[in-house]
């Protein structure tokens, strides 16, 4: 395969667990516009680790996911005063920060005879772990899908588990969540928290693999796709973001590449069409037990 | 075990709930009622703790819930049903009642780890109790969303026993019934006072109430207007003017 279709085949990985990202924090019924400021502070700290500290890729990573969970558990105590609306314009306010706050930042120091580090407006350059440590594009393809198969084999085990089953209850019905027992400051924090961590290892490896970041990667449109894989997919499980993912990078954005601007429009329309059609998604929890119903046939049916 | 004293909730200029006191003893089953907008469902709403009460206090099992919010006065042994269902529609009748089961049980233990130590086998068996008890078991990967309205308001129940109260708080849980299920709720009623179950039982199926209920008290503009057995509320003069909304020296009817 060429260079280009390994490069592809990272971008979906990434974007993949951007989705991820935000559908922990879906799963609670929150909409998270600040997924891209999450991914901004993982791609940062993760790369400032690699080419200042000189850590390998892995801890820096881990560090940089480290980091932007407890920013996200610092943005969610707030977060459990506002909803709906007011929740998605506090995120995009915050998500704004931490963009802006890269924007300014300027830290770098001399190695060898070229100087590195966060530039501010110029960016952060130079992000040369894989490179220089000989890896190939194949094989950072590799490394970010074994990081993706991660989180998705870890999210699914959530899902299945008493965790997936509270923070679903609280996207359903909050009242009724409290009513069973159900606290709901934990289980928002939780969840932002944990979407942090996802959102900031996305950053650290889309830090590495582009080599080259500035505070404009950040911006809302990163944002509006962490929170449109997950809604296009639908909530029922994992493999509905996963799958949203591939299609809009795939589908839509490559072997689409020709028809240039149209794209966008073609992303925007998907999205309203998805919202008014089908609002759980594509795989909506109705629509999985249809699925699971099918490939039962065979069964004898216990009605 | 239920203490409500000099109860008061306030919207702005009006008063909900003025001053309300009643007493509901273990073991025994409590109607409240009233015509609507008397407060009925306001005092369920303070005693679960959405409602935090402008004046007057909730004691508990000796314990001052007042101001305890929805998940504290849960654990504390209060579960409750709600006037309009609120189930978790896009998951399925087991895992409704497996999540309240499972959130219970680990409070209960207080032990995190209860789940790896058998907990789960203890909380899957549990569910089956509640679906076979709600009649349930053949729905049971059915979405709560799916369900015939008599069998959300059954689920409902279930799911607020999965958490295994002391005290159960039902918010016009006949509502929508025909007779049939009204009778299916009054024995489920009478099977759960006598394996303990204190319930505060709001409801507007006169039937069901005064079948059912030891004592009643009647609310009207949020104030307690009588209280008594069934046939000594049914007998007072208050009562027949709150419900046929009699005038100024009550008229006849």
């Amino acid at each position: 395969m060429s260079d280009f279709t390994w490069g592809l085949i990272q971008i979906v990985g990434v974007h993949t667990i951007l989705g991820l990202s935000a559908y922990v924090i879906l799963l609670t019924g929150q909409v998270s516009m600040a997924q891209a400021g999450f991914v901004a502070i993982g791609a940062y700290v993760a790369g400032m680790l690699t080419v200042l500290a000189e850590w390998h890729i892995i801890p820096s990573m881990i560090t940089g996911g480290l980091a932007a969970a407890v920013l996200a558990c610092i943005v969610g105590f707030p977060a459990l005063r506002v909803r709906g609306l007011m929740l998605v314009v506090a995120t995009i306010a915050f998500g704004e920060f931490v963009r802006l706050f890269w924007f300014n930042f300027d830290y770098r120091i001399a190695k060898g005879d070229i100087v590195v580090g966060p530039e501010g407006g110029e960016g952060f350059k130079q992000i040369r772990f894989f490179p220089e440590n000989g890896w190939t594009t194949q094989d950072v393809a590799i490394f970010i899908w074994i990081v993706t198969a991660i989180i998705l084999a870890a999210l699914w085990w959530m899902d299945r588990s008493r965790a997936g089953k509270v923070l679903r209850a609280v996207g359903e019905d909050e009242m009724a969540a409290q009513s069973v027992g159900i606290n709901l400051t934990v289980v928002k924090v939780s969840a932002f928290t944990a979407g942090g961590f996802i959102a900031g290892i996305a950053g650290a490896l889309y830090a590495h693999y582009t080599t080259h970041i500035e505070h404009l990667n950040f911006d809302i449109l990163m944002a509006t796709f962490a929170i449109a894989y997950p809604i296009l997919g639908g909530l029922a499980n994992v493999w509905g973001t996963l799958f949203a993912a591939i299609f809009i990078q795939v589908i839509v954005i490559e072997v689409l590449r020709d028809l240039g601007d149209v794209r966008n429009l073609m992303f925007g329309a998907l999205i309203i069409l998805v919202m008014n059609f089908l609002s759980h998604g594509l795989f909506s929890a109705q629509v999985v037990r249809k699925l699971k119903e099918w490939t039962r046939l065979g069964r004898p049916s216990d009605a | 075990m239920l203490e409500v004293v000099n109860l008061s909730k306030h919207f702005g200029g009006v008063r909900a709930v003025d001053e309300l006191d009643f007493r509901v003893e273990a073991g025994e089953i409590f109607g409240l009622i009233g015509p609507n907008g008397s407060g009925k469902s306001t005092t369920v709403n303070l005693i679960a703790g959405i409602f935090s009460p402008t004046g007057g206090t909730i004691v508990f099992d000796g314990e001052d819930i007042t101001e305890a919010p929805p998940h504290v006065t849960l654990h504390a042994g209060i579960a409750r049903t709600f006037q309009n269902i609120r189930l978790f529609n896009n998951m399925t009748v087991w895992e409704n009642l497996w999540v309240a089961q499972n959130s219970a049980e680990q409070k209960r233990t207080g032990n995190p780890l209860a789940r790896w130590m058998g907990g789960s086998r203890r909380a899957a068996a549990a569910v089956e109790e509640y679906l076979d008890f709600s009649n349930l078991a053949h729905k049971r990967d059915e979405l709560a969303g799916n369900l015939a309205f008599g069998e959300q308001r059954r689920l409902e129940v279930a799911r607020a026993l999965a958490a295994q109260p002391k005290f159960l708080l039902l918010d016009e849980p006949a509502a929508g019934m025909n007779l049939e299920e009204v009778k299916e709720l009054d024995e489920r009623l009478r099977v759960l006072r006598d394996r303990g179950v204190t319930i505060l039982l709001v409801e507007h199926v006169m039937e069901l109430v005064m079948e059912v209920t030891d004592r009643i008290a009647v609310l009207n503009f949020g104030r307690k207007i009588a209280e008594g057995t069934p046939s000594e509320v049914q007998q007072n003069q208050a009562v027949k003017d709150a419900y046929l909304g009699a005038g100024e020296g009550g008229a006849d009817a």
